[in-house]
């Protein structure tokens, strides 16, 4: 069986910025995958080259086995992209669109699957609506439904949720999450980490156009359990010193502060009481994917 | 297997017919003014051909401008508008082929080319209606010249990255071949100098042609002129398709 999504050794660069230095990674089928990474990382660069909108320096893409640029007819009948940017055909109705798109993939009638997608996506009252006057969260659910119309097996949405209610996020995932489901691999990017964490089993992290950590959610999760972090109340004075080095942060008399292991919590309470501090509240927090990411980029930037 | 090629195609036709006020209507008008005028200055002076009065001589190379110039419009601002909305998107991620996307914006525009042709001749026949002698001639260098302008659209709309750049290339070259290619006057009134620098324009061999079919003398064989034009056509196409298989300015 191939790999819904392979990527090797592929570098692009836009003068002399360096939008990706040798990315290297294969999706297999029907993961639920998020590609996290800072603005500018490369997210969209990659995404591009899948979807042939880019051409890459060096290197080689593939969606399902097929060459993005060798096969670019069957990889493109196998890859739905829904794109970043907010764009649409001002000329024309949702439905003329979805069926428009639908034509380009070479389908004749795909009425039924259209109003499924609407209906799927909320869409079903807007349909004879100019693209012109939908909204800005309307015109992002087209946009995705014009990624559905050929039901890809790869389904990729670069930041579908970016200027979207809270309602239509939960219709948006709950349709991707049934697509999944029945056997479709889906690639996200986001900036809310929170949805990530809930959606994907997958996780690569992109900075600086290099891939800096792929792993399982799971596992991203637990390496990172050993660092916990205690947020205590503390009345009496202030922070001994030799705590400091270990403060995330502070708000009045809260404090955040880092445990690199289990053990460290018996000694920081030691020199809490030595200092002869009262502690009026406490509490243990597990890391979330948004801890994982934060930590992740920052051992990057003092590694580089 | 073309069913890329012709949803584009019906995309493409309805994108000019549901603006056909400003697509078609426009350019139909602008040709009757120009005929108005021309032919009011004009009348009484000039005698192209023996026995071929001016008007008579004038509609049809008034037709033929609006049709290139109209095929030439059509590819190219439907591509800049593309590009600049970003929307072109949506026809570079389906699995089109390279041809059928030059077929597609190619054929769009040579049919709106052929409707205000056909427009054109239909507003202006009633002050001199046209002889029409060899109509298949007129229809051959109709569907040709369209299909070298819009090819020409394809190429410029693929290039320009603004509307200006779009504009500069239609005022610089579209808009100085169109109207040195003797749409106004035959070029056997022209000094010599002038004569050899329009054999070098492919669109006077369109009109050319086109008006050969009406009146069954031209200022050269319309078979000289089937053969620069086919050749022109064949140039461009080979071009426009090579830029489209590069992805030039397309796929970056
Ligand atoms: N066409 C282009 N020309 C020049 N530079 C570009 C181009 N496209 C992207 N870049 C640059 O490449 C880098 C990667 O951009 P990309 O859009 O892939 O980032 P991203 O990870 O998607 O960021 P974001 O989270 O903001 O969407 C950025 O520094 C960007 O400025
Ligand atoms: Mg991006």
């Amino acid at each position: 069986m191939p790999d819904a999504i392979s990527f090797r050794s592929i570098r692009k660069q836009f003068g002399s910025l360096r939008a990706l230095d040798g990315v290297e990674f294969t999706i297999q089928e029907g993961e639920f995958f998020a590609l996290l990474g800072p603005n500018g990382a490369g997210k969209t660069t990659l995404i591009s080259i899948l979807g042939g909108l880019t051409k890459p320096d060096s290197g080689k893409a593939e969606v399902m086995g097929f060459d993005v640029q060798t096969h670019y007819r069957e990889a493109r009948r196998n890859v739905g992209i829904v794109p970043q940017e907010l764009v649409f055909d001002p000329f024309f109705t949702v439905r003329e669109t979805l069926k428009f798109q639908s034509g380009y993939f070479g389908l004749r009638n795909n009425q039924n699957w259209i109003d499924e997608i609407l209906e799927n996506l909320g869409l079903e009252d807007k349909a004879d609506t100019n693209m012109r006057a939908l909204s800005g969260g309307m015109k992002r659910r087209v946009m995705v439904a014009q990624a559905l119309v050929h039901r890809p097996p790869v389904i990729v949405l670069d930041e579908p949720t970016a200027g979207v209610d809270v309602e239509l996020r939960q219709t948006l995932w709950d349709f991707i999450k049934r697509l999944n489901e029945k056997g479709h691999t889906i690639v996200l990017t986001t900036h809310y980490l929170e949805e990530a964490e809930v959606l994907c089993n997958r996780i690569a992290m992109l900075r600086q156009g290099k891939v800096i950590a792929l792993d399982t959610k799971d596992n991203l999760l637990s390496e990172h359990q050993s660092v916990r972090s205690l947020n205590i109340r503390l009345s009496g004075g202030n922070l001994p010193r030799g705590l400091h080095n270990k403060l995330i942060s502070k708000q009045h008399d809260q404090y955040q502060i880092r445990l690199s292991s289990p053990e460290e919590l018996e000694w920081v309470l030691a020199e809490i009481r030595v200092a002869g501090l009262q502690i009026l509240d406490m509490g243990l927090d597990k890391p979330d994917l948004e801890q994982v990411f934060v930590a992740t980029m920052r051992r990057h930037d003092a590694h580089a | 297997m073309m069913r890329g090629f012709y949803t584009l195609f019906i995309k493409e036709l309805m994108r000019f017919w549901k603006v056909s006020f400003q697509t078609v209507a426009a350019p139909v008008l602008t040709a009757l003014l120009y005929l108005l005028i021309f032919s009011h200055v004009l009348q009484k002076q000039v005698q192209p051909y023996p026995g071929v009065q001016y008007v008579e001589f004038l509609i049809p190379g008034l037709a033929m401008m609006s049709m290139l110039q109209n095929a030439f419009a059509n590819s190219s601002s439907s591509l800049i508008q593309s590009k600049i909305t970003g929307n072109l998107v949506f026809i570079l991620l389906p699995p089109l082929s390279h041809f059928e996307l030059f077929l597609a914006y190619v054929l769009a525009a040579i049919v709106r080319g052929m409707v205000v042709g056909a427009g054109v001749l239909a507003v202006t026949c009633w002050m001199a209606p046209p002889a029409l002698q060899h109509p298949l001639w007129v229809m051959v260098f109709a569907l040709l010249g369209c299909g070298v302008m819009a090819t020409l659209g394809l190429i410029a709309g693929i290039w320009a990255e603004k509307f200006d750049q779009l504009a500069a290339f239609q005022n610089f070259i579209i808009v100085p071949l169109t109207f040195l290619s003797g749409v106004f006057y035959s070029i056997h009134t022209l000094p010599d100098i002038w004569l050899r620098i329009s054999h070098l324009n492919p669109v006077f061999y369109m009109i050319d042609g086109f008006r050969f079919g009406f009146f069954g003398v031209g200022d050269v064989s319309p078979w000289m002129s089937l053969c620069v034009v086919f050749l022109t056509f064949l140039t461009l196409a080979g071009s426009a398709i090579l830029l489209i298989c590069t992805g030039y300015k397309l796929r970056h």
